[in-house]
């Protein structure tokens, strides 16, 4: 019982770095109906420069605490990504908006192969490994919880409702649904559907970016070809969830997360990802449009 | 006239103020991309110790750069392809003046006496000045080559356009035979191998994806699991049991075929996006599996010693063996006559995938596809079984995966779980959709194109005489290939060729833009 819940924990923490970079392919699904693949690599971008931060500012000051840190880290990170996922819109996307289906799936491939090779080239093909910067582990019930868990679990949260209040409850967020539902309508009635495409694009960078902080924080060591995985991971949890849906994309991380840690722990963690694609493909037998998708209703 | 030139001059007086503003905000934005990624760097020390290294020059340079560059646009190239675009317009011409200035006979002629000069003389003359300006030597004798056949492609466009396949078929054929008469056999080890037979690979992935995803409408992203599928299946029974190349062939075929079918069963019901991330989902688990499935893949490490290609058992090119090529027919012994043989082999496997698509596309099923493509709901009223219609698109492409997967892994010898990872699944996508969903020319041009132009950035000498010894193009071979992918996407969304060949039309076949077609929805 203490090994399960030890895996729900460990489960929890990997589901809510996925959870906040599935946000980010699910709502721009939502609302321009394409898969940004090049979201994973906004999303290695996010953790390199937290690990730039992270050593300009121990270069700099040698004794900060830890939450001021990871605050100018995320800060930083965000800004960063923000500029870049705005900038790969305006270049890559926007030209192509209304052209056919797979110009921007071959342009956002295109994209993440420029992203993930320009680090590559500039910062070198190693591993790039930071001293750990929280090392406490709580033992509660013989449970053991660290410190990074909470402060992931905690981050995720706070951004969540941040995240939330934004969508359901402002000017942006009924522009971003309108939008999702009929652009064009929604351009009609006097929507700037440019700048709102524009943001969600820097929302779901954001989000990305701290999910790259965190994982950061969490692993320790970052390589250029980190974007691929997690990214893939985080749009099979979107994907899981029903894409276009927010609370899906929370639902299908977690899920990915509670299914990776407990493959690895009960089975093998060789085959912990073969484990997700599979479940993958056999909710979609079941459920077509995932768990919390809407059923595509068919127009003749 | 003179009132458009006036608007012009007063459009180009205000441009530059214009510009100067946009390089600015260029220039803003790109601090911001590149201020961390660049300008600072992360680098072990001794200690194995990150550490940060500064770099503002080359931050400097990068921005500088792309303000050059946003400023050049905006003042002189998009009046120039506006300017191009008003002389279409007023003279009902094709905009070829700009063309015809540049390809003029003389140069022509310039070009190919530079050319010749330098490939009888090249290697004495950068002999006798250096290394360094030899060099750029090597760059001159290349852009004369090129600029001489984009000459002769840009005056004989009308008969390249109207024969294009006839004359594509012969130049491939012809292909080695003028490598072998200008570089001898052991030069044209390189030219054949590395051009030749990795573009022919790429064009028939891309050929067999085809089928998927241009005529059927499916979007696959895991292709080359069924690449991996067949490259594995030649490499274990090859190696553990020894038998033939040409029987494996057809037996890696059908196993990737069965593959295919396996994939399509849980996909036939799902659509779009949902479609292409299991088609991913699963050209991850094969990788994985054959990863992590050690006793049988053994693992990362891969499988070495693949038998390679018997000439259908009448000769071999192993040197060990009693019928080496160069016993049978007592010739100097070379490693360019199994290049050759492979050569031909994959051009023979392409031109069958091609030659299976086209006569596919006039059958029952190949309309069936393509029915599929342009409505999936007409096609079920019309009673087409969409679930075998389906199924044999999968299975008809993931064979032809599985034919050039254990054509790689007889040219390789080696096979490892590396050589079949997402990105290989990304470029031959992106080939089928640069080249024009469908358009068996166009995607050979863009495999050409892509394929090609990273190959040959590793020939660019060059570039170390001006960036210094240790700068290696290679480095930059991905990201060229990602901006490419981009860029031409943006400048063509149909692809390269933009018309199509229709399959049933009424008395007189007439080729038709490509965005008549439709992409599908599966």
């Amino acid at each position: 019982m203490e090994y399960f819940v030890q895996q729900l924990v460990n489960g929890l923490t990997l589901g809510s770095i996925y959870g906040l970079i599935a946000i980010g392919y699910t709502m721009v699904y939502g609302i321009i109906g394409m898969i940004n693949f090049a979201h994973g690599d906004v999303f290695m971008i996010g953790s390199f420069v937290a690990l730039i931060v992270f050593l300009v500012l121990t270069a700099i000051f040698y004794s900060l605490p830890v939450v001021l840190f990871l605050l100018i880290m995320m800060i930083v990170a965000m800004l960063t990504t923000s500029l870049y996922s705005w900038t790969i819109e305006k270049v890559a996307y926007r030209p192509l908006r209304g052209s056919f289906r797979l110009a921007p799936l071959i342009t956002a491939i295109g994209m993440s192969i420029v992203l993930s090779n320009f680090v590559q080239v500039t910062q070198g093909p190693r591993n790039k490994p930071i001293p750990p910067m929280i090392s406490k582990v709580y033992d509660i019930f013989g449970i053991s919880i660290s410190q990074k868990q909470i402060v992931i679990v905690l981050v995720t949260v706070a951004l969540l409702a941040i995240f939330w209040y934004l969508v359901n409850k402002t000017a942006l967020g009924r522009a971003q649904r309108a939008c999702e539902q009929d652009r064009k309508m929604a351009a009609l009635l006097g929507v700037d559907v440019d700048r709102t495409i524009s943001i969600t694009f820097i929302m779901g960078a954001s989000l990305a970016a701290v999910a790259g902080s965190l994982y950061l924080m969490y692993y320790g060591v970052v390589v250029f070809s980190d974007g691929f995985v997690p990214g893939v991971k985080a749009f099979t949890a979107a994907v899981l969830g029903g894409i276009g849906s927010i609370p899906g994309a929370v639902l299908g991380g977690l899920m990915i997360g509670f299914i990776e840690s407990m493959w690895s722990a009960y089975f093998s963690i060789d085959y912990k990802d073969v484990a997700a694609f599979s479940i993958l493909a056999i909710v979609l037998i079941f459920l077509p449009s995932g768990i919390l998708g809407r059923p595509e209703v068919e127009k003749v | 006239m003179v009132q458009a030139v006036s608007t012009n001059r007063v459009e180009t007086e205000k441009l530059v103020p214009r510009a100067i503003r946009e390089a600015l905000y260029a220039g803003a934005i790109a601090f911001g991309l590149f201020v961390l990624l660049v300008g600072l760097k992360t680098d072990q020390n001794i200690r194995n110790e990150l550490i940060i290294v500064q770099r503002w020059g080359l931050l400097a340079v990068v921005v500088a750069l792309v303000m050059i560059g946003r400023f050049v646009t905006v003042v002189y190239i998009r009046p120039f392809i506006a300017g191009q675009k008003i002389a279409d317009i007023t003279t009902g011409l094709l905009p070829d003046t700009m063309a015809v200035r540049f390809f003029r006979l003389p140069y022509f002629i310039a070009a190919l006496v530079v050319a010749a000069i330098l490939l009888a003389f090249g290697a004495s003359l950068a002999a006798a000045v250096g290394p360094q300006v030899g060099a750029y030597l090597g760059m001159v004798r290349g852009l004369a080559i090129i600029y001489a056949l984009a000459w002769l492609l840009y005056y004989f466009r009308t008969f390249i356009l109207a024969n294009f396949s006839a004359l594509g078929v012969t130049i491939l054929v012809l292909y080695p035979i003028f490598i072998v008469a200008a570089f001898g056999f052991q030069g044209s080890l390189k030219w054949v191998d590395n051009f030749g037979i990795q573009i022919l690979i790429y064009v028939m992935l891309a050929w067999g994806l085809n089928i998927v995803v241009g005529l059927a409408g499916l979007l696959d992203l895991g292709y080359v699991a069924f690449y991996a599928v067949g490259a594995y299946c030649y490499a274990l029974l090859g190696t553990e049991f020894g038998w033939s190349f040409w029987i494996l062939l057809p037996a890696a075929g059908a196993m990737a075929a069965f593959w295919g079918v396996i994939l399509g069963f849980p996909v036939l019901r799902l659509r779009g996006d949902y479609l292409a991330i299991v088609t991913l989902a699963f050209g991850e688990i094969i990788r994985l599996v054959l990863i992590n499935w050690r006793e049988v893949t053994n693992g990362s490490a891969g499988i070495s010693g693949i038998p390679k290609v018997t000439f259908f058992g009448l000769f071999s090119f192993d040197v060990s063996s009693p019928n080496y090529i160069s016993k049978v027919f007592d010739i100097a012994q070379s490693g360019a006559y199994y290049k050759i043989f492979l050569y031909y082999l994959i051009l023979g496997l392409a031109l069958l995938t091609a030659f299976v698509t086209l006569r596919l596309r006039s059958m029952p099923v190949g309309r069936a596809w393509e029915a599929l493509r342009e409505d999936e709901i007409a096609c079920r009223s019309l009673g087409i079984n969409t679930t075998t219609t389906k199924l044999t698109a999968f299975a008809t492409g993931a064979m032809f995966g599985g034919f050039a997967g254990s054509f790689f892994a007889a040219r390789q010898g080696f096979v490892s779980p590396e050589s079949f990872v997402f990105l290989e699944s990304a470029i031959i996508l992106a080939i089928v959709v640069l080249g024009g969903m469908g358009s068996l020319t166009g995607i050979a041009i863009a495999a050409l194109v892509m394929i090609g132009g990273t190959e040959i950035l590793r020939e660019l000498d060059f570039l170390k005489v001006i960036f210094g010894p240790s700068f290696t193009p290679e480095l930059y071979r991905m990201l060229l290939f990602g901006m490419a992918m981009v860029i031409v996407m943006i400048w063509k969304p149909r692809g390269f060729v933009g018309s199509r060949e229709p399959t049933a039309f009424l008395f007189k076949r007439k080729s038709v833009s490509g965005s008549f077609t439709k992409e599908g929805h599966g």
